[in-house]
């Protein structure tokens, strides 16, 4: 029914969608799956252009791996992937960038972060700068889309929403708030098509010089309870985290924020 | 003028008979191809008929005689009509036999009006109703107008008004009984049966065999449509048998989706089946309905969906969701329709083409296919219930006598329990027996149920890899679902071993004495058998040999042995969890608690599961290994761990 409203209101005309897709892993095996950001991008994409105004794109080497992944969106009824080859340790942005100016969509939506690779979250705000488009982070839902521009809700921490007009086109990343994506299915992934296309390489020569090593858990400040009874305990563990010793600077020079939040870093221990 | 009216009505009825009948064949033939044996199939049918068929229709022993009356009377009556009065063969001997078959079937006809004037509600109504009618217009009206030829009364007797009268009465018979067999009216059931008896998909399970492993899909093939999403994408003999249904609703009595109230009735669903081979709706059904559900809304045709995604098309996904696979409708059917196959398949179509598993079946498929196990947990965590245990690993010996096959129970804590009591009695037996340990995978039988076939067929080729590299004389289990399919779907793939359920195995370990057991002092124990080790595999002696073994006289349910109640717990039923009005296990606990039990004995983690989450007060549910665990006497027999290594 959602669905619907949706569609009526783009006027008629289906709003044209591209998808950036990537290559997974389950975080407990490690084996390779759709991921899960993107597969919810996929899953926002279908709800706002059905069929062929959907595109899904994914740039990356191609191994056995990963095409049993991509297979992995093939399988949510898309017919589809496109395939932008690019060697291990190229830079994707430019290939994405290229594509995207081809293709032409109103809309990318992309996946928070990748769960391979460096998966830092950042192919979005690079493409969006690169493209001048608007971007719009964890996107939880579209209310409205009507020509020129967009509504949508925002996820904020702790369950809140905010409102947005985004004027289109636009890049849009989805998190954990965006509803699920539905099931992958055998028949659809073997049929549909991972369809290569030729694309420049460019060599990510800041990556180059990396030293790589595997992740460590972040450490987490302990939160200290002083608490006597039962009651505190539980009102300790229900209240939300509270920022306390922070500082709001508004009006400062670039230079005097930046060094509060130097100075921040070093009382934390972050910088040396 | 009865002698010129008769042979145009029997002939005509026979022409008219025979060209439904070649229009039902095109029905069916509008299935996938399936090769049957045809000559042998025809030559076995009588017999199939006669034992198979009737062993089932027997358990109603009253409507057994009625039918044998009824049915006999007619096949003998039909063709004798045909050489007396179809082709006027002049004989008293044969119009003398005419007249005797036509009373047995007159009298089979009072008794089966009898039953139909208080049916009970499984039976359907409609022309149903008209049935006995008509057989008792036949039988009379055959009776009466052979009486001229055999020459009991002169010819012309009565005049032409009687004739008349008379000749209505043979034309309604005929109309029903030969018209109606091939366009299908009631006597259908008659024609179809035959054929669906001569070409079962599942030959073995005639002369006392059994048969209850899915058959493996072809995922070779790139564009069939994978598994049944339209009529016509039932193999032939698949439609045959739905239309060889005789409402009878013996399935429905037993279903206990039906019973819950959930939104399935295997009768009902055969019948739609039926009315999307012939196309139409289903208005014209006159049995109960899917619980909740309003007859007259569903339809389709044999090239239309089966399910829609959104609407209403043959039949709702919730219908096909509700079974729980315990093959009672099956067990039941007296004629031997694969009510579960036909479920399964249009599974499979929901799952690996529409990708429309409901409520927690996505993520319990996505898991199997992380991490080899429903529950998404860390597979190198498989063996950690037994870090106290030490069980003897097969990868570091090679080869054991028996191989235990722990089952997903292992990630659960009530399903540990039972395995620790079972380990315990192996180690008092002085068994000589290892695991798989982290190697053992999820034997498929979930995703399968689930319909996702490529799911189980890559973990059943992964485990089937794992069991050809090391050397063992059987495989033994707790779990039943685990059981079948290992014993019953591997060899498809390969993995051909004796496979023993735990309760047969015990049970031989009390036999040979190699358990030194104390008496049963407890309490009144019932024992309720799982679907998956009774109806799927025969097995219910052993369960309460082993019981009796340890002193225990099992205190019967009414529902027992091949008529046992599910659990609710099978076929992926407790993950698509489809509401209904009450809770099947509920409904078992009530049988349960009729037999004023203190302990209800299992065999099966998922029974154990479902019954334990009933509310109490209820009887304790034990599994049988638990039960036989506490009665043995003395310390295990301790075989030091270095000689039991030299002599694997
Ligand atoms: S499917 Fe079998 S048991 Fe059910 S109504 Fe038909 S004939 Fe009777
Ligand atoms: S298998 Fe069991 S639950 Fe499924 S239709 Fe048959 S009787 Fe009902």
């Amino acid at each position: 029914m959602q669905r619907d409203g949706k569609r009526s209101m783009t006027g008629g005309q289906p709003l044209t969608v591209a998808a950036l897709v990537s290559v997974g892993r389950h975080p407990v095996t490690g084996r390779p799956r759709r991921a899960e950001f993107d597969a919810r991008a996929v899953e926002l994409g279908l709800s706002l252009a059905p069929g062929e105004a959907l595109r899904l794109v994914h740039a990356g080497a191609r191994t056995p791996d990963s095409d049993s992944a991509l297979r992995g969106y093939l399988g949510m009824g898309i017919g589809a992937v496109e395939v932008l080859e690019q060697p291990e340790g190229a830079d994707v942005v430019p290939a994405l960038e290229a594509w995207v100016r081809t293709a032409a969509p109103r809309l990318v939506l992309c996946g928070a972060h990748g769960e391979t690779g460096e998966a830092s979250g950042l192919v979005p705000f690079l493409l969006a700068e690169r493209l001048g488009w608007s971007l719009v982070c964890d996107l939880a839902e579209v209310e409205a889309v009507d020509g020129e521009t967009m509504t949508v809700l925002q996820a904020l921490p702790r369950g809140q929403r905010r409102r947005l007009r985004v004027r289109l086109p636009a890049v849009i990343t989805v998190d954990a708030a965006a509803r699920a994506a539905r099931q992958s299915a055998f028949g659809p992934a073997r049929r549909g098509e991972l369809r290569p296309l030729a694309a420049a390489v460019t060599p990510d020569r800041e990556a180059e010089g990396w030293a790589r090593t595997p992740a460590r858990k972040r450490p987490k400040r302990l939160k200290i309870v002083k608490a006597t009874s039962a009651r505190e305990r539980f009102k300790a563990a229900a209240a939300k985290a509270e920022g306390g010793g922070g500082q709001v600077l508004t009006g400062v020079s670039a230079r005097a924020g930046a060094e509060a939040i130097l100075k921040l870093l070093r009382e934390e221990g972050v910088l040396r | 003028m009865l002698d010129v009216i008769l042979p145009v009505l029997v002939l005509g009825a026979l022409v008219l008979a025979l060209v439904g009948g070649v229009r039902r064949i095109r029905l069916w033939r509008q299935g996938r191809p399936s090769p049957v044996a045809l000559v042998p199939g025809l030559a076995a049918m009588p017999r199939r008929y006669l034992v198979d068929l009737h062993d089932v229709v027997a358990r109603d022993r009253e409507f057994a005689r009625t039918h044998v009356a009824t049915g006999g009377g007619f096949v003998a009556a039909a063709v004798l009509l045909i050489l007396v009065h179809g082709f006027q063969v002049e004989s008293r001997l044969l119009a003398w036999a005419l007249i005797a078959a036509s009373i047995v079937m007159f009298a089979g006809a009072l008794r089966v009006a009898a039953r139909r004037r208080n049916p009970p509600a499984r039976l359907s109504r409609g022309p149903w109703m008209r049935l006995p009618k008509s057989l008792i217009a036949f039988s009379s009206g055959v009776f009466l107008v052979t009486l001229p030829t055999a020459g009991i009364v002169p010819a012309g007797f009565g005049g032409w008004l009687i004739a008349a009268l008379l000749a209505a009465v043979v034309a309604w018979g005929l109309a029903e009984m030969f018209f109606g067999m091939g366009w299908g009216g009631p006597m259908k059931h008659a024609f179809a049966g035959a054929l669906h008896l001569a070409f079962h998909r599942r030959p073995e399970r005639f002369g006392g065999g059994r048969s209850t492993g899915l058959v493996p899909l072809d995922l070779d093939d790139n564009a069939a449509t994978l598994g049944v999403g339209k009529p016509d994408d039932f193999t032939w003999n698949q439609l045959l048998g739905f239309d060889a249904c005789v409402q009878c609703g013996r399935c429905e009595a037993m279903c206990p989706a039906f019973a819950a109230g959930q939104p399935l009735n295997p009768k009902k669903l055969i019948q739609d089946m039926v009315v999307g081979m012939a196309g139409g709706t289903d208005a014209a059904y006159a049995g109960s309905p899917y619980p909740g559900r309003p007859v007259g809304e569903h339809g389709g045709s044999a090239h239309s969906p089966i399910v829609l995604r959104e609407g209403r098309a043959l039949v709702d996904a919730d219908t096909l969701w509700s079974c729980t696979t315990c093959r009672a409708c099956v067990e039941e059917c007296p004629m031997m329709i694969e009510h579960v196959d036909a479920i399964l398949d249009m599974r499979r179509y929901l799952t690996m083409e529409h990708g429309n598993t409901p409520n927690k079946g996505k993520e319990v498929l996505e898991n199997l296919a992380a991490t080899d196990n429903p529950g998404g947990f860390d597979p190198a965590s498989r063996m950690n219930w037994a870090a106290d245990l030490d069980l003897p690993l097969i990868s570091a010996r090679g080869a054991a006598e028996v191989l235990l096959w722990m089952g997903d129970g292992a990630f659960d804590l009530r399903n540990q329990r039972t395995l620790r009591a079972l380990v315990k009695v192996l180690r008092a037996a002085g068994v000589d027996f290892a695991v798989l340990g982290n190697e053992e995978l999820d034997s498929g039988d979930v995703a399968r149920r689930l319909g996702d076939e490529a799911g189980f067929q890559a973990l059943a080729v992964r485990n089937a890899a794992t069991f050809a590299r090391y050397r063992f004389g059987e495989i033994l289990t707790c779990d039943p679902h685990s059981f079948h399919v290992l014993k019953n779907e591997y060899p498809a793939f390969g993995a051909r071993y004796e496979v023993s359920h735990h309760s047969s195995y015990i049970a031989r370990l009390i036999e040979l004495g190699r358990l030194p057991l104390s008496d049963w002092a407890g309490g009144r124990v019932t024992y309720h058998d799982p679907c998956y080790l009774g109806r799927y595999n025969g097995e219910y002696e052993a369960p309460r040999s082993a019981l009796k073994g340890i002193g225990i006289q099992v205190v019967e349910m009414g529902r027992s042995g091949f008529r046992s109640r599910c659990c609710g717990g099978g076929g992926g039923a407790p993950i698509t969890d489809i509401p209904g009005k009450r809770r099947i296990p509920d409904m078992r606990m009530d049988e349960i608690n009729e037999t004023a039990a203190e302990i209800v004995a299992v065999g099966c983690p998922q029974c154990t599961a479902m019954l334990e989450g009933v509310v109490g007060p209820r009887p304790e549910v034990l599994d049988i290994a638990e039960l036989v665990a506490a009665q043995l006497v003395a310390a295990p027999v301790s075989v030091p761990r270095q000689t039991r290594e030299v002599a694997a």
